[in-house]
């Protein structure tokens, strides 16, 4: 190959690239709603010193900066004697620091589930996991879904961070495309389509999620209704007519 | 080093650099990216509200695509590209434009949701009593459209103090990239890493709670 790679030339490259964003996005997110629960659960807690441990640990990481958090994990804790793979360490740092954001979503849900909920299932003589399970979660979870969507979009927008720490990311390979002598503009447009296609892409997926959980409430007529109305204004029509 | 992982004596040595290219390079970003941001975003805010036909929709377009697209590249985009179209910008200003534009797009959606919270009320009032637009929307409207967007607006600049050490990755010598370069000179990470962690939460934290402070406030105080 002579000359300055052209695009076609990186399809490949990209493409292991894209692989190793989507892959370190999806654990990334994984483990954020993981903690988002634990610790929002946590910080739910009737005893001081379990909300006191989630109150620090959220408040330490949404107050350092993820940078910082991912140069730590990565330079600083082999001094330690702990070495982490840098994919590895990415994911944890993403998974950390957004989870820390998750936990106030989730906290934030639960309590805004009605309190009138609440009192009716301790009237019916729910115990508290069934209270939790039955009744408050299943609605807790409807409420949390767009503000997790917006963290999920956070993380992955901050993904290509992990190319400081030497992970083979989208980033990696466009950069590589510049070192190469390739055209800087076709690749970074390239790079920011990616991740834009990438963001619908998902945030489809929570808006499909959204639907199932307020279907599974009684609040929404569920994914077949919202595809009607996608399809056409014919089916409004006919709702309108019935009215 | 293997009986002593943490020196303090080194950790405090390192605190004046830190310092010092925190307050030249991090806070400056911060307060320049914000008053940016603030002011684009107030731009992207009255051309959408404005309905011209292409205009309108194509500052939408660009809004939902600087929104759902990451940061970083977007300054290597303006650090890297533009200079080939003739426009070289050093790494502070790019990190600046980039960081003011990328907020933007999210403080015109705090502006727009902010006007749209004050009562339909309050426009009828203002016709009927006769108000020129102007005076409407400078007596009326944005008086209480400051107040709805103001606790919004200090939690961007929060964030975007804490994305500032992106631009550590387009040279700009911030306090993360400092404390980078101090931990290459040594290869001892631990320190100036933690301290410029601490930094960041010293600095954050405080602002945030005071924020929350304001937030309540002006929940509970009574329209003026």
């Amino acid at each position: 190959m002579n000359g300055p790679p052209t695009l076609l030339d990186w399809t490949g490259n990209l493409w292991d690239g894209f692989q190793v964003t989507v892959l370190v996005t999806v654990l990334g997110a994984l483990l954020m709603f993981a903690l988002s629960l634990v610790l929002g659960l946590m910080s739910r807690s009737e005893h001081i010193a379990v909300r006191g441990v989630a109150r620090v640990v959220i408040e330490f990481f949404r107050g350092t900066s993820l940078l910082i958090q991912l140069f730590w994990l990565f330079f600083a804790l082999p001094l330690l004697g702990i070495r982490l793979d840098p994919l590895f360490a990415g994911v944890l740092a993403l998974g950390l620091n957004y989870g820390a954001y998750g936990a106030e979503v989730v906290r934030g849900s639960i309590n805004a589930v009605p309190g009138p909920q609440w009192e009716a299932a301790v009237a019916l003589n729910l115990s508290r996991w069934q209270r939790m399970r039955r009744v408050i979660w299943p609605q807790a979870v409807a409420l949390m879904i767009p503000a997790m969507n917006n963290l999920f979009i956070q993380l992955l927008k901050s993904s290509p961070l992990l190319y400081a720490i030497t992970v083979v990311d989208l980033l990696n390979r466009g950069e590589a495309f510049r070192f190469a002598g390739g055209n800087v503009a076709a690749i970074y447009i390239t790079l920011l389509v990616i991740y834009f296609v990438l963001a619908y892409f998902f945030t489809f997926l929570f808006g499909v999620a959204e639907i199932r959980a307020k279907a599974r409430l009684g609040q929404h007529e569920g994914l077949g209704s919202a595809l009607r109305q996608l399809v056409g204004s014919r089916s409004l029509e006919h709702e309108g007519a019935r009215r | 080093m293997n009986e002593a992982i943490w020196d303090w004596g080194y950790a405090l040595s390192t605190l004046p650099e830190l310092l010092e290219h925190f307050a030249k390079f991090t806070l400056v970003a911060t307060v320049l990216g914000t008053a940016l941001g603030a002011i684009l975003g107030l731009v992207f805010t009255l051309v959408r509200r404005a309905r011209t036909p292409v205009l309108s929709q194509a500052t939408t377009v660009f809004i939902e695509f600087v929104r759902s697209t990451p940061l970083l590249i977007q300054l290597f985009f303006l650090y890297y590209v533009l200079p080939d179209v003739g426009l070289t910008l050093s790494a502070m200003t790019a990190g600046v434009v980039g960081l003011g534009v990328h907020y933007a797009c999210y403080y015109t959606e705090v502006y727009r949701a902010g006007i749209d919270a004050v009562p339909v009320g309050q426009w009828e009032a203002s016709t009927s009593l006769h108000l020129s637009p102007a005076r409407t929307w400078r007596r009326v409207i944005l008086p209480q459209a400051v107040r709805n967007v103001l606790p919004s607006l200090g939690n961007y600049a929060i964030s975007m103090f804490k994305e500032t050490p992106f631009l550590a990755l387009i040279t700009v010598p911030e306090l993360v990239h400092t404390a980078r370069a101090i931990g290459n000179d040594t290869s001892e990470y631990l320190e100036p890493l933690t301290m410029a962690g601490l930094v960041f939460l010293v600095a954050s934290y405080p602002t945030a709670l005071l924020l929350r402070r304001l937030e309540r406030r002006l929940e509970t105080s009574p329209v003026a």
